[in-house]
């Protein structure tokens, strides 16, 4: 079990090389090798998802992945979510809708929220507590959670809808100065 | 005391100029944790900190015959593998007993096993080795040879002459057992016009905190001092504890708690691998780190609930509750747990069963035994859960066997709210409580005429739906009759210190911790209220024994209302000291200044004198241009201990909207309603996030969660994938509201919020699945209600 295998990977768009164990997982690599200790450990089944991380963009449980399969790869970690300031709006709503107690679970939560928000803008609440179904929370009862990814929703909704109709403004003054000119 | 002509219609600030105290501000903790920037144990890495892995009891009784170490020590990494005989040179045995439980017993219980292990998981070898992988596989090399001893593992049979004794010292497996009457009970029961009787199962379950118990030991024999970096709630009673079984003194002895991961009263108690682990250390002088697996947390975290009640309810035609009756039997580990003792539950249940009714007759039998099954102790809600459903499902079939609306009954036989303070059936006292106001609140907050008449359109239509009450007491701010008083050195009593900084900013250190409630954010509320500074400038320090005042901890809904009393004592008193030092540097009376907003005032105009900052750097640096004799005390600590009665009681009511598919056996829960008074609201956003919280963990009580056990005592769903937890696909939303009636016992007037949601949501859910399950004349009363019991209720399986 000593014999090791050099790993060229992206973590939170760093590139780093690494010798790591063919069986050592990519959630214990993150945390003990690279220091990244805002995933969690909960079950080592794969069951509670705090642990989750994404791997070239796609959420997976870090204690189901070994670090040689995120070999050429890129993997992402919830401060590399926060450095980059992608779901800043998720992490405010989170922290004013108290969606978090422990805290143990959160950096999971957020990793299957943001992608919700991805794959689904349109989202329902329903759709929202089916979504986050994957995670475990044993403080919050996930109603804050819940309440906190629909607010994102609705505040992106509305961005987009404000932001297109910025365009369509802004196009119609640009067709009307043209037509003055 | 709370009649309506005398409840305040707007609750009296307790400071001069409130502004956090009773909002819903964030906490300030919050956002380290979203942004991944936590600090648990595990995160923790110290110089040379070794790992232990421990060999655990595959089997719920045996015998250890040899213990081969040899394969194993000659493993990559392996620097120790440790023996119950070499901890217990080191660390005492306990016996968990507590003085005020009379007759109470329990076995002398080791860190590690010695001959016998006596519950599957319970630890006998640590391998302790550089990294946790190479512990891990130097596990798999361990040989240990034992053999099966008979077990006791079903309570109903634990006290037969055929059922094998686990400590025969003892005499039999009975650890505690009492009654109570009050002397009338049979007379009650052959004088009314109804009586009700049912069977309450109810399922042993776990706290399963998302982040396992976790440690680190770290002895430094240079100058012999213990430090424990633990996920732990009560650091003060850990400190104690550390230092009576390894006989050094406090001061040796650092407990740091920085951030939990979930604790729930799973992380309030001494298990035998926190003295394995400290001993480990002591003996190979360097940090050792113990982080339990998921299987391990099944098998050796506390488990809770295992009671079996027989309960009788009595009623007047007129429909008064006349006497409850209960017959207790509830099963615990081979060991009382240290050292709160496991027959706290027992004798909750006792006390609280019946609690918010007017009935004068009251009778019950509590027996609590030995099982070779993991220890049992107190987990959220402790007791509370089984009382309020056994005396709430009691209600509901009295109120239906009379006819009556389950609602006006509970309406017509609540305790009065103008009757306080009184005393129970059981003999509690209860200061004040508001069980009409909630009843009246949450009958418009749920709209329940129309709830009413939408189930019965649904009946129209073949759905079954339900509505299903749960009124309730919870016990809060306990004062030392929980412990204290039985001898358990566990501080009833909670301490602040208050600072004030040379920038005008205030440091807080408090003895009460932090594991997710949010106590370190109303703490900071109550302290810039209380010294008149903006909430930014308080930082709250907690979990540290070489830091923070002394005192009890996290545990029985006492944060609030003992640390936040403690909090505003000291924020006073702090706030009175900065006026003396503005006083000696403005040459004004103190008594005409005010400290509003980060500034000293004047007392009447509120004119601008002085700020904070201004003070506090003359009081640090320009000491030379105060009066002579004139020592500014920036710094000051007050404690609080509540000692006008045995416990703060809270009161409140919950609702539960469930549809049963009678073909399934799934309950669908539609919506839950909670009305609840914890007194004074510090902040209703984390106070209802506490009751959102602890209602999910009572209704997981309630459908889903057991640990399951085979007839040889062996755990069978030891996993998370296999013990299932509520997820948020099948959690209704819950709407929360409030009466406030603050306790007089404190200034703060602050009662518990933490527990009352666990207590109140099983007796609601169940009361819903039996008022759907009405009409087809089906009832059940074994918690969790599968879909397989409520199918064998229906008689569609058998």
């Amino acid at each position: 079990m000593t014999s090791t295998h050099t790993i060229h990977l992206s973590v939170n768009g760093q590139a780093r090389q690494c010798a790591v164990a063919p069986r050592q997982h990519l959630v214990d690599f993150l945390r003990e090798d690279l220091g990244l200790t805002g995933s969690h450990l909960g079950c080592e089944h794969g069951v509670c998802g705090a642990c989750s991380v994404r791997l070239d963009g796609q959420v997976v449980r870090g204690c189901l992945v070994l670090a040689v399969q995120a070999d050429g790869r890129s993997v992402e970690t919830v401060e590399g979510l926060t450095d980059g300031g992608t779901v800043r709006d998720l992490q405010d709503a989170f922290v004013a809708r108290n969606a978090l107690q422990c805290g143990y679970c959160t950096p999971g939560m957020l990793m299957a929220a943001a992608e919700l928000l991805h794959a689904q803008p349109n989202a329902s609440r329903e759709d929202v507590r089916v979504w986050m179904s994957g995670n475990y929370c044993r403080c919050t009862g996930y109603q804050a959670i819940v309440d906190a990814v629909c607010d994102v929703l609705s505040s992106r909704k509305a961005a987009e809808v404000s932001s297109s109709l910025k365009l369509a403004a802004l196009q119609q003054a640009v067709t009307q100065q043209g037509k003055t000119a | 005391m709370n009649s309506p002509d005398r409840v305040p219609r707007d609750l009296q600030s307790v400071t001069a100029d409130p502004r956090y105290i009773g909002a819903s501000v964030s906490r300030p903790g919050a956002q380290r944790l979203v942004e991944g920037r936590g600090t648990y144990v595990d995160d923790i890495k110290l110089p040379r900190m070794a790992h232990v892995v421990y060999w655990r009891s595959p089997v719920a009784h045996c015998r250890i015959t040899a213990i081969d170490r040899s394969a194993c020590e000659k493993m990559p990494g392996v620097i120790a593998v440790i023996d119950g005989a070499q901890v217990a040179a080191l660390c005492k045995p306990w016996v968990a007993t507590l003085g005020h439980l009379a007759g109470m017993k329990s076995a002398p219980q080791h860190a590690m096993a010695l001959v016998r292990a006596c519950w599957q998981g319970e630890p006998v070898v640590a391998v302790v080795a550089e990294t946790r992988v190479q512990a891990e596989d130097a596990l798999q090399h361990l040989q240990v040879d034992w053999e099966f001893l008979p077990a006791a593992v079903d309570m109903e049979t634990a006290l037969d002459a055929a059922t094998p004794l686990i400590h025969p010292e003892l005499g039999d497996n009975l650890c505690f057992t009492r009654t109570l009457d009050t002397g009338g009970v049979d007379a009650a029961f052959a004088s009314a016009a109804v009586v009700c009787e049912a069977t309450f199962n109810f399922g042993r379950h776990t706290g399963v905190t998302l982040e396992p118990r976790c440690q680190i030991a770290d002895w430094n024999a240079g100058d012999q001092r213990l430090t424990v970096y633990h996920s732990q709630q009560a650091p003060h009673m850990m400190q104690d504890l550390y230092a009576r079984q390894f006989s050094l003194s406090e001061s040796a002895v650092r407990v740091i708690c920085k951030d939990v991961g979930g604790s729930f009263g799973i992380k309030v108690h001494a298990y035998p691998d926190d003295f394995a682990t400290v001993a480990l250390s002591m003996l190979l002088k360097r940090p050792v780190k113990f982080v339990a697996d998921r299987l391990e947390s099944f098998t050796s975290d506390i488990h809770a609930r295992e009671h079996r009640i027989k309960g009788r309810i009595a009623a007047s035609k007129d429909g008064d509750i006349l006497a409850f009756e209960i017959d207790d039997l509830t099963g615990i580990g081979p060991y009382s747990m240290f050292p709160r003792t496991s027959a706290i539950e027992g004798n909750q249940v006792v006390n609280l069963t019946g609690g918010p009714y007017q009935h004068q007759q009251y009778r019950a039998n509590l027996k609590v035994v030995f099982l070779n099954k993991t220890p049992t102790c107190q987990y959220r809600g402790v007791g509370h859960p089984i009382a309020c459903a056994v005396t709430e499902g009691l209600v509901d079939l009295a109120a239906n066997k009379l006819g009556l609306d389950p609602l006006a009954f509970r309406k017509r036989n609540v305790i009065r709210d103008d009757a306080y303070p009184a005393v129970g059936a059981s003999g509690i006292k209860l200061e004040v409580l508001s069980h009409e106001a909630c009843l009246r609140k949450i009958e418009l907050l749920m709209d329940y005429p129309a709830l009413r008449a939408e189930q019965a359109a649904c009946k129209a239509r073949g759905l079954y739906r339900g509505i299903g009450f749960a009124t309730l007491i919870e016990l809060t701010n306990p004062g030392a009759a929980f412990y204290g008083v039985g001898g358990a050195r566990i501080a009833a009593q909670d301490g602040a210190t208050a600072r004030l900084e040379p920038s005008g900013a205030v440091t807080v250190m408090v003895s009460v911790g932090e594991q997710g409630q949010g106590s370190e954010g109303i703490f900071a509320q109550i302290a810039a209220d209380a010294v008149g500074v903006s909430m930014k400038l308080v930082r709250v320090v907690t979990g540290d024994t070489d830091v923070t005042p002394y005192g009890g901890g996290t545990w029985a809904s006492r944060g609030a209302g003992i640390g936040g009393e403690a909090v505003l004592q000291a924020g006073l008193a702090l706030q009175a000291n900065i006026l003396k030092v503005a006083a000696a540097i403005l040459n004004r009376d103190s008594a005409a200044l005010a400290v509003r907003r980060d500034e000293v005032v004047d007392a009447s105009t509120f004119e601008s004198l002085m700020p904070l900052s201004e003070l506090g750097r003359v009081a640090y640096f320009r000491p030379d241009t105060l009066p002579a004799g004139f020592t500014p005390e920036l710094m000051v600590t007050r404690h609080y201990a509540q000692r006008d009665y045995p416990f703060i009681f809270t009161n409140g009511v919950q609702a539960s909207y469930v549809e049963v598919d009678t073909d399934t056996g799934f309950v669908k829960l539609l919506k839950h309603w909670a009305v609840e008074d914890c007194g004074r609201v510090i902040n209703p956003m984390l106070v209802d996030e506490q009751i959102r919280g602890a209602i999910v963990q009572g209704i997981g009580g309630a459908l889903y969660e057991e640990c399951l056990y085979d007839a040889s005592g062996q755990l069978l769903n030891g996993s998370m994938a296999d013990y299932l937890v509520p997820m948020s696909g099948e959690m209704p939303d819950i709407e929360v509201a409030h009466v406030q009636t603050p306790t007089a016992s404190s200034q703060l007037g602050a009662k518990g919020a933490g527990e009352a949601g666990t207590a109140g949501a099983p007796a609601a859910v169940m009361n819903a699945i039996n008022d759907a399950l009405l009409p087809l004349n089906a009832a059940v009363f074994s918690q969790p209600f599968t879909p397989e019991k409520i199918l064998r209720a229906l008689g569609r399986v058998s």
